[in-house]
C-alpha cells in the first residue's frame, strides 16, 4: 500500500462571504481508504452538502486542501469522481438510455463501447425495460436510479452521494440501499454517502462520521464492523440497534443546538 | 385523451355553428350585405383575389416582413433576455418596465418611425420587433429561471464547457418556456406588421385590406381578412403542434 488514503481532507475550512458571513465547515481532517463505504450524518444545516461540494472539487475550501488519489483538487471535478445529488437531476428531455449515456458524450470511447457501457449500467440498475421511457414516466426512485446509472457509466473510483434517497419513502430507501451496497461491492469503488437517516448510515457503512452543528466538524467516528457481504436484512441484527443508538447519542445534543438556533 | 377529443369536437361544432348562423343571417337578409357578406362569399372572394395573382407582391412583402420581424425579435429578445438574466442589477431596473410594456400602444410611434426610417419595409419591421421582442425577453428570463441549479451542478460535474452547458443543459431545460415566448412573438409580429401596413403603409396585405375598406369594396375586404385570419391560425397551428410534440415527452403518460 503506497497510497495512504483514497481521499483526504487536510484542515479544510469553508467560509461563505456575507452578508451575513458564515463559517460553514471545519476545520476538518478526514482520510478515507480505497474501497471504504463511508457515511456522514449530521444535524440539518451542519455543512454536509458544503463538505460534498468541497470533496468533489465543485467548490474550493477557504483554507486547507483536498486530495484525491494523491493529487490536490483545484476547483474542478476530477476524472474518477461521480456525484449523485439529492435533487432529481435527471434530464427530462432525454430518455433513460440517453440520460445514462449523457455522462459519456464528451468521452473518446467508440460508439460501440458507449452503447455497451450504457446497456450495462441500465440493466445493472434494473432499468432495462424502461430504457426508452422519459423521466416523467418514472417514479422518484426510478429517476434516482437513472442518475446513479449515469454516474456508473463513468466507472468512477469515488462515488459521492448527497442524500440521494432523501425524497423517497422508507421501503424504497431500504431497497435502494441494497442496490447501493451491490454497486459498491461489484465496482470496488470508494463510496461516500451523506445522509440524515441514522439507520441508513448504520446499515450501509463501514464507518460513519458524525458531524457537529455549524460550523461542521467530526465529533464521533463509528466503525460498524459489518462484513462486506451485507444487505438491508442486517436491520434485525442486534448490533444495528446498538449502532443507531450510538449515532443518535452523539447527534442528539447537536440536533438540539440547531433547533435552538432556528427558534 | 377522450376528454381532449370531446373538447376538440365541441370547439369545432361551436365554430361551424357560428359560421353557419352567420351564413343564414346574411342570406336571409337579417344582416345587411353591406355590413357583412356571407362566409361562403368570403371564401369565394378570397379564392378570386389570391388566385388572380394581383396580390402576389403584397403577400410576399407582408410575409417576408413578418418573418424578418419574427426572426429579429427572437434573436434580439433571447440575447437581451440572456444578458438581463446574467445581470441581476440591470434586471431589477428593467423588470417593471417589461411588466408594463404591453400597456403602451406601440402603434402610436408609427408616424415617428416613418419620419425616421421612411415609408419602406424598415418601420414595419421595427414595429413588428417592438411588438414581439419583449414577449421573447420575458419568456427567456422565465425560461432561464426555470433551469434547476442541480442541472448546472451536473454540468460542472461532467466538466462541460460553457458552450456545451448551454447547448446540452440550459437550452433544452428552458425550451418549454422559450417556446411559449416564440408563439407569442409570432402573433405579435403578425399583428404589428399588418396593423402597421393598415395604418400608413402603401404596400402589403394590411394596406390592401385598408384600401378595399376605403373604396367600399366589401367583397375584397372580407376575402382578404379571411386570408389573413387563416394564415395566422395556420402559422400558430404549426408552432402549437411542434410544441405539443416536445411537451408530450416531458409529461407522463
Amino acid at each position: 500500500m503506497n497510497e495512504p488514503s483514497h481521499v483526504a481532507l487536510n484542515e479544510v475550512v469553508r467560509h461563505y462571504d456575507g452578508p451575513p458571513a458564515v463559517h460553514a465547515l471545519g476545520p476538518i481532517d478526514l482520510a478515507i481508504p480505497r474501497g471504504e463505504f463511508f457515511s456522514i450524518v449530521g444535524p440539518s444545516g451542519c455543512g454536509k452538502s458544503t463538505l460534498l461540494d468541497v470533496l468533489s472539487g465543485l467548490s474550493r475550501p477557504t483554507s486547507g486542501s483536498v486530495q484525491f488519489e494523491g493529487r490536490e483538487l483545484h476547483g474542478e471535478v476530477p476524472d474518477g469522481i461521480g456525484v449523485v445529488f439529492q435533487e432529481d437531476a435527471s434530464l427530462p428531455w432525454l430518455t433513460v438510455r440517453q440520460n445514462v449515456g449523457f455522462g459519456l458524450r464528451t468521452s473518446h470511447l467508440s460508439e460501440k463501447e458507449v452503447a455497451e457501457r450504457v446497456d450495462h449500467a441500465v440493466s445493472f440498475m434494473g432499468l432495462a425495460q424502461f430504457a426508452d421511457h422519459y423521466p416523467a414516466q418514472l417514479s422518484g426512485g426510478m429517476r434516482q436510479r437513472v442518475c446513479i446509472a449515469r454516474t456508473l457509466v463513468l466507472q468512477p473510483r469515488l462515488i459521492l452521494l448527497d442524500e440521494p434517497f432523501g425524497a423517497l419513502d422508507q421501503q424504497t430507501r431500504l431497497l435502494m440501499g441494497d442496490e447501493l451496497l451491490r454497486l459498491w461491492r461489484e465496482t470496488g469503488a470508494t463510496v461516500l454517502l451523506i445522509t440524515h437517516a441514522l439507520d441508513e448510515a448504520a446499515m450501509l457503512s463501514d464507518r460513519v462520521g458524525v458531524m457537529s452543528a455549524r460550523p461542521g466538524r467530526f465529533i464521533d467516528m463509528v466503525e460498524t464492523g459489518w462484513p462486506r457481504e451485507r444487505d438491508s436484512r442486517i436491520v434485525s441484527d442486534p448490533n444495528f440497534g446498538t449502532l443507531t443508538a450510538r449515532l443518535w447519542t452523539s447527534l442528539r445534543e447537536e440536533s438540539l443546538k440547531t433547533m435552538g438556533r432556528a427558534a | 385523451m377522450t376528454r381532449r377529443r370531446a373538447a376538440l369536437f365541441v370547439r369545432i361544432a361551436v365554430l361551424a355553428g357560428s359560421v353557419l348562423l352567420l351564413e343564414i343571417c346574411c342570406r336571409t337578409g337579417i344582416i345587411d350585405p353591406l355590413t357583412i357578406i356571407p362566409p361562403s362569399d368570403m371564401v369565394a372572394s378570397m379564392i378570386d383575389r389570391i388566385g388572380s395573382g394581383e396580390l402576389n407582391d403584397s403577400i410576399a412583402s407582408t410575409f417576408s416582413t413578418i418573418v424578418l420581424a419574427f426572426v429579429l425579435a427572437i434573436g434580439l429578445g433571447t440575447l437581451a433576455g440572456a444578458l438581463l438574466h446574467r445581470s441581476s442589477r440591470l434586471r431589477d431596473v428593467v423588470d417593471p418596465l417589461l411588466a408594463s410594456y404591453y400597456s403602451v400602444p406601440t402603434f402610436i410611434f408609427y408616424p415617428l418611425l416613418v419620419a425616421l426610417l421612411g415609408l419602406g419595409k424598415a418601420p414595419l419591421v421595427v414595429l413588428g420587433v417592438l411588438s414581439a421582442a419583449p414577449a421573447v425577453i420575458i419568456s427567456t428570463l422565465s425560461g432561464l429561471d426555470s433551469v434547476s441549479p442541480v442541472l448546472l451542478k451536473l454540468a460542472r460535474v461532467h466538466r462541460l464547457s460553457p458552450a456545451r452547458t448551454l447547448r446540452w443543459i440550459v437550452l433544452p431545460a428552458a425550451l418549454p418556456r422559450l417556446f411559449s415566448g416564440f408563439k407569442l412573438a409570432l402573433s405579435y409580429a403578425l399583428i404589428g406588421v399588418i396593423a402597421g401596413e393598415f395604418i400608413l403603409s402603401g404596400t402589403g396585405l394590411g394596406y390592401a385590406i385598408s384600401f378595399a375598406y376605403q373604396s367600399f369594396d366589401n367583397r375584397a375586404m372580407y376575402g382578404l381578412m379571411l386570408f389573413v385570419l387563416l394564415i395566422a391560425v395556420f402559422a400558430n397551428g404549426i408552432l402549437y403542434v411542434w410544441e405539443g410534440r416536445l411537451a408530450r415527452r416531458r409529461s407522463s403518460g
